[in-house]
């Protein structure tokens, strides 16, 4: 039997196995989701208003400039669940049980982050469908709609290994939930909530030099039609040195001895 | 597997945490299609030899081959021989018994049906049908165990290794444990066995070996264990001091050193001995409350033969 083989069917019954665990309890994904759909509420009914002032739509001008940060943002709390699930299982005896069997060793793994970008991607659903129920109107064309999933995709994907990075290195449950803290407020400072450069000298350098501000700018300008330029080149570069690096850390984190 | 003689064999087998000792060159041989059951006070590092054997944890030195294949080197080689049952409950809390068992047949690539009927067996087998349907969450700790080691059997390992399988089992379900492990012994699969109850390791072992202070202290059979400590006595208990001194002047043993009003008497255990020395006693007009005879079980054997660290060392914790 060929290693790819048995990679796949191990990988595929890992799979079923967090997606399992989801159904199970359906608060991972909940968990996740409420932060991004809160925010999106408050950011416009609260603070619309406000901050939409300035803008030619008013208060539906900003829910079109901030819904794509807020779906943005779903991905990065999607994570959290990930990083639990997988420190409780390293940190579980099940963990050397599945290291003395005859099988691939990534496909736990890989069985968690599928199943996490998965759940990600169903939080991103939901979250864009309330914000176009709250008047949400992107000007993308289907092609453009593809793009965008395709870009949060990517990003999923990179911050779900990244998560399982930290969950398999983390000593406890409760460190892997410390650990992802910097995943869920990076956003912030980015030109995710206001342009950069309205921001104050380092914070301006961090936000424009950190991976989410391409990833934003480029989902945005796919949704709203604003500049993209070399963002979505960016965010690839970004979102494929975060996967390549998370993917060996992870595997350390799994081999390191019982 | 029938190509190798011994399932297990370690040679000078050393494991350290920084500097405290675990194993100190530790030789194991264990034949094929035996038990071998590995004993030690707590701490004694039976669960570090369980993890090194088991392609857990990596030794700091020696040579260890399992199922014919070095672990260090061959590692997916050993585990396509083994299963495991760790001394703390490798189940998934989130699924039931019934996905528990069906999650590892499909690891192992059991095909649906095969997987299927194989757990359906192992949940009547362990007595959990009842709970087939239940989160493993809800289990209590000896359902739980009994969920792990059905775990173990999928998949027809040639060699199991139970690190203290029948702790936090009601006497039943420890008898039906036994009963399991020695089918499965007779259907050629080898079982190393660590243990508490010393009366698991007579009851099962082939071989016992006693690890304490990094090495093996003793390795036999039960009764060649047995043999090492001093031999079988009587004990024999008296209404008062006097008793108790007439007693000892009647059967030439000394008195006993605290308060307490018994004598031994060393003994072969037989009949004989035992009328003889109740002869005594008539002939000196000495009157015993009561009478034991005592035979060296391992319980014996383990206390004589790591004794004196374990006092300390339970002291200090
Ligand atoms: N990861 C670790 N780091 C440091 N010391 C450890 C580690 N694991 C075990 N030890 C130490 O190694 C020694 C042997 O532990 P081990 O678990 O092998 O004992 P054991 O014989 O299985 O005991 P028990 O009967 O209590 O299960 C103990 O003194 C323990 O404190
Ligand atoms: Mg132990």
């Amino acid at each position: 039997m060929s290693a790819l083989a048995l990679s796949t069917s191990n990988s595929a019954t890992m799979l079923r196995r967090s997606l399992l665990h989801g159904v199970r309890y359906p608060l991972m994904l909940v968990s996740g989701l409420l932060t991004p759909v809160i925010l999106l509420l408050l950011f416009v009914y609260i603070l619309g208003g406000a901050l939409g002032a300035t803008m030619p739509d008013g208060r539906m001008g900003y829910l079109n400039y901030i819904a794509p940060s807020m779906v943005l943002l779903t991905v990065c709390y999607g994570g959290g669940a990930t990083a639990v699930t997988v420190s409780v299982d390293m940190t579980e005896g099940i963990i050397n049980r599945f290291r003395t069997m005859p099988i691939s060793r990534a496909s736990l793994l890989i069985g968690h982050v599928i199943g996490g970008v998965l759940r990600t991607m169903v939080s991103v659903l939901l979250v864009l469908a309330v914000a176009l129920l709250m008047g949400f109107r992107p000007s993308a064309t289907p092609v453009e709609w593809v793009a965008t999933l395709g870009v949060l995709t990517m990003l999923a994907f990179a911050l779900t290994w990244l998560t399982v990075a930290l969950g398999a290195s983390a000593k406890s449950p409760a460190g892997a939930n410390t650990a992802i803290l910097p995943i869920q407020l990076l956003p912030l400072v980015s030109s995710a909530f206001v342009p950069t450069d309205s921001m104050p000298g380092v914070i301006r350098w961090i936000a424009e030099y950190q991976p989410f501000t391409p990833v934003i700018d480029t989902v945005r300008g796919l949704l709203i039609g604003s500049p993209i330029g070399n963002s979505a080149l960016i965010a690839a570069i970004w979102c494929v040195g975060i996967t390549v690096v998370s993917f060996f850390w992870a595997r350390a984190g799994f081999n390191r001895d019982a | 597997m029938s190509t190798h003689p011994f399932a297990i064999e370690t040679t000078g087998l050393r494991k350290s945490y920084g500097d405290k000792v675990v194993l100190d060159g530790v030789d194991l041989r264990v034949p094929a299609g035996t038990i071998f059951s590995l004993l030690g006070p707590n701490g004694a590092g039976k669960t570090t030899a369980v993890n090194i054997l088991t392609t857990l944890l990596r030794a700091d030195g020696g040579e260890v081959r399992v199922a014919g294949h070095d672990v260090a080197r061959e590692p997916d080689a050993v585990r396509k021989a083994i299963s495991v049952t760790g001394q703390f409950a490798a189940v998934d809390n989130l699924l039931t018994g019934w996905e528990n068992l069906l999650l590892v047949a499909d690891l192992h690539r059991l095909g649906k049906r095969e997987g299927r009927a194989l757990a359906t067996r192992l949940l009547e087998q362990f007595d959990l049908v009842d709970a087939a349907k239940v989160k493993a969450l809800a289990y209590s700790g000896g359902m739980r165990r009994r969920l792990d080691l059905a775990m173990t059997l999928v998949g027809g390992p040639s060699l199991i290794f139970l690190d203290e399988p029948t702790t936090g089992l009601d006497p039943r379900s420890r008898h039906s444990m036994w009963q399991i492990i020695r089918d499965l012994v007779a259907g050629g699969t080898t079982i190393f066995l660590t243990t508490q109850y010393l009366e698991e390791a007579d009851e099962l072992a082939d071989r016992i070996a006693v690890l304490d202070g990094g090495k093996l202290v003793a390795e036999g059979t039960a009764d060649e264990l047995k043999q090492r400590v001093p031999g079988s006595y009587i004990r024999l208990r008296f209404a008062d001091g006097q008793a108790l001194r007439a007693g000892a002047a009647a059967l030439a043993v000394p008195l006993p050193e605290t308060e307490e009003l018994t004598l031994k008497v060393p003994n072969d255990g037989g009949v004989r001995a035992l009328r003889t020395v109740l002869d005594r006693l008539d002939d000196a007009s000495v009157e015993a409350e009561e009478l034991t005879v005592h035979t060296p079980d391992l319980d014996d054997v383990f206390l004589a033969l790591t004794d004196r660290k374990t006092v300390p060392q339970g002291a200090t914790r």
